[in-house]
């Protein structure tokens, strides 16, 4: 109760720079997608902040929202990755360029 | 109370530097895992209830159980190291650490320059983050993207179920 609503942003500034800059260093499919989950999570760490200082029911349900829609995309992702490690395994995204242009 | 959010945040930014750093991908999964659980824990201390324990049971009990998956199915434990590219690492870990930078200042900006920083939480009333005022506003002022959401779960589904399917030669 105490907490200050700009702690929280703080941490999920951080987060969210640190899932980034996963995204940009990793080249391992699963593991820049695991990134993008910590970007995620940083968004939905702001989200529940603000909604706390703004007592708004449209914040949780958001964050609600999120979460699941994340989940499904995670699905998607991963059947992806899965198909194309069918072919070939995978440990650079490099290695896919077909659609280079 | 104070104590343990600077553990938690502190657990979460390290454990976040876990994944980001780890050099096998199961050490960066539990890694993953355990910046849910302290964003559930962090959750939790801005009084959502719910919400924490959705965070860690989807989150950490469901997506990353998937992860995991494919990760030893796929990999059968001999993945190979990620080679680092040497010439580009100065570049990257630079843009990276612009990036933090960029964020940061603006953060510090926006509370420092605008006088947010010194603004007291508020909590309007005390069922805040409680469940049945959350699922009473689920399923009647949202029940809309509520809806949508089941169908994109069973988009996602229906997506999944396609692209395991196995490929015919001529595809």
């Amino acid at each position: 109760m105490r907490i200050p609503t700009s702690y929280f942003l703080v941490v999920s500034a951080i987060l969210f720079a640190l899932g980034t800059v996963g995204v940009l260093v990793r080249r391992n499919p699963l593991l820049m997608f695991m990134s993008v989950e910590l970007m995620w999570n940083a968004v939905n760490l702001t989200l529940a902040a603000f909604a706390r200082q703004f007592s708004g029911m449209g914040g949780q349900v958001f964050i609600f929202l999120v979460v699941t829609v994340a989940a499904a995309e995670v699905a998607i992702g991963l059947a992806i990755i899965v198909s194309i490690f069918r072919h070939r395994e995978i440990v650079d995204v490099d290695q896919i360029s077909t659609m280079k242009g | 109370m104070e104590v343990m959010f600077w553990l938690a945040a502190a657990a979460a930014v390290l454990l976040g530097l876990g994944v980001i750093l780890a050099r096998q991908p199961v050490h960066a999964a539990i890694a993953l895992v355990g910046v849910f659980l302290s964003l559930g824990v962090l959750f939790l201390l801005l009084h959502l209830q719910f919400l924490g324990i959705v965070e860690v049971l989807v989150y950490a009990g469901a997506i990353m159980v998937l992860f995991l998956f494919v990760i030893t199915l796929l990999t059968s434990g001999r993945q190979p190291l990620e080679e680092r590219r040497e010439t580009d690492l100065p570049a990257q870990l630079s843009s990276g650490v612009g990036l933090v930078a960029l964020l940061l200042a603006l953060l510090v900006y926006g509370l420092v320059g605008k006088g947010a920083l010194g603004v007291p939480p508020h909590v309007a009333y005390p069922q805040y983050g409680d469940l049945i005022p959350f699922g009473a506003a689920l399923f009647t002022q949202y029940l809309f993207p509520f809806e949508l959401t089941a169908l994109v779960l069973l988009v996602a589904a229906i997506g999944v179920i396609l692209l395991g399917r196995e490929r015919r030669s001529g595809g």
